[in-house]
C-alpha cells in the first residue's frame, strides 16, 4: 500500500475508536509522539518518587509511614508499566533512562519543587496527584493500546493516592495552630505549580492539535486545567483553607471558576532546568542507576553461568 | 506463519513498512531481558497477559512479577516467558487469517431456528 | 508481675527490631539498583512495618493496665536509644546492595526460625503474629538467599563486595543467639539450624563462613552502636517537635 493510503486507513481506524496495537502500521510521527509522551510519563513517575521518598524516614506515625511507602512504591510500579508500554514502540528502557539522565528527555516539572514539611505529603497527594489523575483518566481512552491498558491499571491503583493526601491535610487542618499553618503553607506553595502541570495554554501548545486528532490526548490542556480548578475550589472549603489566588471566583454565567494568570515565566524556566531541584533530582536518579550497575551485571553474569551449567549437565 | 518477535518489543514491525523507526541503543550496558507476565487471578480462570518486566533469569522474573503485579492480591499463579520467545501473527495477514471465519455462521447456535417445544438445547 | 514485664520487654524487642530494619530498608525506596528490585525491597519494608505495628499494638495492650496513653506510636516515637531493644545488626547503615542483602538474609533466616518457635508458645498473641508474619518471612528468606548466591557467584566485583559485607556484618550475628533476661524463647537452640541454612546458601554462593570472630552484643538491653541515635532522630523528629499533635 502507498504511504498515503496507509495513513488514511490509520486515521480511519482512529476515528472509529479502534485501538492501535504495537505491530500495526503507524505513522512515524505517531510512534514518536507516543514514545515521547509515554516515556516522559514514565520518567515523571520515577523522578516523582524522590520528593515524597524524602519523607519516608520522617513520617510522623507508623500508619502514615506505611501509607507513604506504599504510595511511593506504587509510583515505581507505574513507571515500570509505562516503560514497558513505551518499549513496545521499539526503544529499550535503558535507552529511555539514558535520555533522562542526559537531560534529553523531560519529566513533569512539578517534581522539581522541594518537599519542605510533612504537609507537603498531603498537598502533593491532593493537588499533584489530583491533577495527574484528571490527565490519566483521560488517557485510559488514548488510542495506543499498550498505553491505554497501562493507564487503566494505573488509575485503579492511583485512586487511593489523592484520598490519602486529602486525608492527611484534613487531620492537619483540625490540628494545632502550627499544623494549620503548615497545611496552608503547603497549599500555597503547591497550588500554582499544580496548575502548571497541565502544560502551556492551548493557544501556545505545539503538540496538542495533532495529538487530539490521533486521540492520544482527548481533552485540551485548558479544559483539564479548568476541571481541576473547579474540583479543588470546592474541596478546599472542607479543609477550611484558602487557595493563594485573589482572582479565584465563581463565574455564574460560565458555571465555572475564574482564576488568575499563571506565571509562565516560572513555568518555562523550571522546564528548562532552572527549578529549585532539577539538578538534585537527576543527580539522585543517576546515582541510583550508576551504583546499581554492578548489581545488574552480577545478576546477569550469574544467570548466564547457571544456564551454561544446566546445559553442561544435560549434555 | 509466525513472525518472530525481536528483543525488547513484542510488537515490533520491520522498519521498511512502518514509517516508524527503531532508535539505536547507545548504552553500553547489557540490560536484563524483557519478560511477559501472565497471571491467573483466581482458581478456575485462565492466565491472562498483564504486562512485562525485566529480570535476569526465570526465578527472578516470577518474583519480580509477584512484587510488581500482585501487590493488591491480583493473582494466585504466575507464568513468565521471555519476550523473545513469543511469536505473533502479522497484522498484514489479518484479513486472510480471520475474515474467512466470518461467513461460517452455521458454527453458531443461533443459526438454527428450532421449534419452541425443543427444550434444553 | 515479672511474667508480664518480660512479655512486654520481649514484645518490644521484636517490634523495635522490625521497625529499625524497616527504617533502614526504607532508605532504598526510590534509590534501588533497578525498578523491579526497588519495588521488591520496598515490599519487605512494608512487611516489616506491618510486623512492627502488630508487636507494638500488643505491647501497648500489655501496658494498658497501668498507663492509658501508650499507643503503637508512643512506643515507636517517644522512647530513647537506651529504651530501644532492637538487634544491633538492624541499625547499621545500609552500605551497598551487597550489605543490605546479606543483612536481610542473616536476619530473615533467623527470624523464620524464631517465628517457627513462637508458633508453639502459649501466648496466643505471639502465635497469631508469628503465623501471619512467617509467610512473609519465608519469602524474604527466599529472595535474599537467591541474591546472596547471585552476588557471591556473579562477577568478581560482586563477589568482592559481598565478601566485604560479610566482614562487616558477621560480628553482629552472634547477638541473635545470646538470650536477654526477658527473652521467652530459647534462641540459643536456634543457632545450629541457622548455621546450617547459612552454610547451605554460602556453599552455593562460593562464600566462606568466618571463624573466631568476636561477637558484638548489647542491642537487646539498650546498649547500641552510634548509629541508632541518628536513626531515631530522623524517625521521631515530628513527634518530638510537635508533642501531642495528631497526624
Amino acid at each position: 500500500m502507498e504511504i498515503y493510503n496507509l495513513e488514511k486507513a490509520f486515521q480511519e481506524k482512529i476515528d472509529k475508536e479502534i485501538k492501535i496495537e504495537p505491530k500495526d502500521w503507524m505513522p512515524e510521527a505517531y510512534r514518536k509522539t507516543n514514545l515521547r509522551q509515554i516515556s516522559q510519563h514514565a520518567h515523571s513517575e520515577i523522578v516523582g518518587m524522590l520528593p515524597e521518598g524524602n519523607w519516608i524516614s520522617r513520617a510522623p506515625s507508623l500508619k502514615r509511614k506505611a501509607i507513604l511507602i506504599a504510595k511511593v512504591q506504587d509510583e515505581a510500579g507505574h513507571g515500570l508499566y509505562l516503560y514497558s508500554s513505551a518499549e513496545t514502540l521499539g526503544t529499550s528502557r535503558e535507552q529511555m533512562i539514558d535520555d533522562l539522565h542526559s537531560g534529553k528527555a523531560k519529566y513533569s516539572s512539578i517534581f522539581n519543587y522541594p518537599t519542605l514539611t510533612w504537609a507537603d505529603m498531603g498537598a502533593v497527594g491532593w493537588l499533584v496527584d489530583g491533577a495527574a489523575i484528571l490527565n490519566q483518566v483521560m488517557l485510559c481512552r488514548t488510542s495506543y493500546g499498550p498505553y491505554a491498558r497501562a493507564m487503566v491499571r494505573i488509575c485503579k491503583e492511583e485512586s487511593f493516592h489523592q484520598r490519602q493526601g486529602f486525608d492527611a491535610l484534613l487531620v492537619l487542618s483540625k490540628g494545632t495552630e502550627e499544623q494549620k499553618a503548615m497545611c496552608q503553607d503547603a497549599i500555597n506553595r503547591w497550588w500554582w505549580p499544580s496548575l502548571m502541570m497541565f502544560g502551556p495554554k492551548d493557544s501556545e501548545s505545539t503538540n496538542s492539535d495533532q495529538s487530539m486528532k490521533w486521540k492520544i490526548k482527548r481533552k485540551t490542556n485548558d479544559e483539564l486545567r479548568q476541571n481541576f480548578v473547579d474540583m479543588i475550589a470546592e474541596q478546599i472549603k472542607l479543609l477550611g483553607m484558602t487557595l493563594p489566588d485573589p482572582d479565584l471566583k465563581w463565574n455564574e454565567a460560565k458555571k465555572q471558576y475564574d482564576f488568575g494568570e499563571i506565571n509562565w515565566d516560572e513555568f518555562w524556566n523550571v522546564v528548562k532546568g532552572n527549578g529549585p531541584c532539577n539538578k538534585q533530582r537527576i543527580a539522585a536518579r543517576r546515582k541510583a542507576h550508576e551504583e546499581g550497575e554492578w548489581v545488574r551485571a552480577a545478576a546477569l553474569a550469574y544467570a548466564e553461568k547457571k544456564q551454561l551449567r544446566t546445559k553442561a549437565k544435560v549434555a | 506463519m509466525n513472525t518472530p518477535i525481536r528483543k525488547f518489543y513484542y510488537g515490533d514491525i520491520p522498519e521498511e513498512n512502518t514509517g516508524g523507526s527503531i532508535n539505536a541503543i547507545s548504552s553500553n550496558e547489557k540490560a536484563w531481558p524483557l519478560w511477559e507476565v501472565f497471571i491467573r487471578s483466581k482458581q478456575g480462570l485462565d492466565h491472562k497477559h498483564v504486562g512485562s518486566l525485566h529480570a535476569a533469569d526465570a526465578t527472578m522474573a516470577i518474583e519480580n512479577a509477584r512484587d510488581v503485579y500482585t501487590r493488591r492480591q491480583e493473582g494466585i499463579s504466575i507464568w513468565v516467558v521471555e519476550s523473545k520467545f513469543i511469536h505473533a501473527s502479522d497484522p498484514a495477514d489479518a484479513e486472510s487469517l480471520y475474515e474467512p471465519a466470518a461467513d461460517k455462521i452455521y458454527r453458531h447456535p443461533t443459526f438454527y431456528d428450532l421449534p419452541d417445544a425443543v427444550k434444553h438445547m | 508481675m515479672p511474667h508480664t514485664k518480660n512479655a512486654l520487654s520481649f514484645t518490644l524487642h521484636l517490634a523495635d527490631t522490625a521497625l529499625i530494619l524497616a527504617q533502614r530498608n526504607g532508605e532504598w525506596c526510590a534509590h534501588g539498583p533497578i525498578l523491579e528490585q526497588d519495588i521488591a525491597i520496598t515490599n519487605i519494608t512494608l512487611d516489616l512495618i506491618g510486623q512492627a505495628r502488630n508487636f507494638y499494638q500488643y505491647a501497648a495492650r500489655l501496658h494498658e493496665a497501668n498507663e492509658n496513653a501508650v499507643t503503637e506510636d508512643s512506643l515507636a516515637y517517644l522512647r530513647t536509644e537506651g529504651q530501644f531493644k532492637n538487634l544491633l545488626i538492624c541499625e547499621l547503615p545500609n552500605g551497598d546492595w551487597a550489605q543490605t542483602i546479606l543483612r536481610q538474609f542473616f536476619f530473615s533466616t533467623f527470624q523464620m526460625l524464631l517465628f517457627e518457635k513462637m508458633k508453639q508458645s502459649n501466648n496466643t498473641q505471639w502465635v497469631a503474629i508469628a503465623e501471619k508474619s512467617i509467610k512473609e518471612t519465608h519469602y524474604h528468606v527466599k529472595w535474599s538467599s537467591e541474591w546472596v548466591i547471585r552476588l557471591g557467584d556473579g562477577t568478581t566485583e560482586s563477589h568482592d563486595r559481598i565478601t566485604k559485607a560479610l566482614d562487616t556484618l558477621w560480628m553482629y550475628t552472634g547477638e541473635f543467639f545470646i538470650p536477654a533476661s526477658y527473652e521467652m524463647i530459647e534462641v540459643t537452640a536456634l543457632k545450629n539450624e541457622w548455621m546450617n541454612k547459612v552454610k547451605e546458601v554460602f556453599d552455593e554462593a562460593t562464600l566462606t563462613i568466618p571463624e573466631n570472630v568476636f561477637m558484638q552484643t548489647g542491642g537487646k538491653n539498650g546498649v547500641h552502636t552510634e548509629n541508632l541515635g541518628f536513626v531515631l532522630t530522623e524517625l521521631q523528629y515530628l513527634q518530638r517537635v510537635f508533642p501531642g499533635a495528631e497526624w
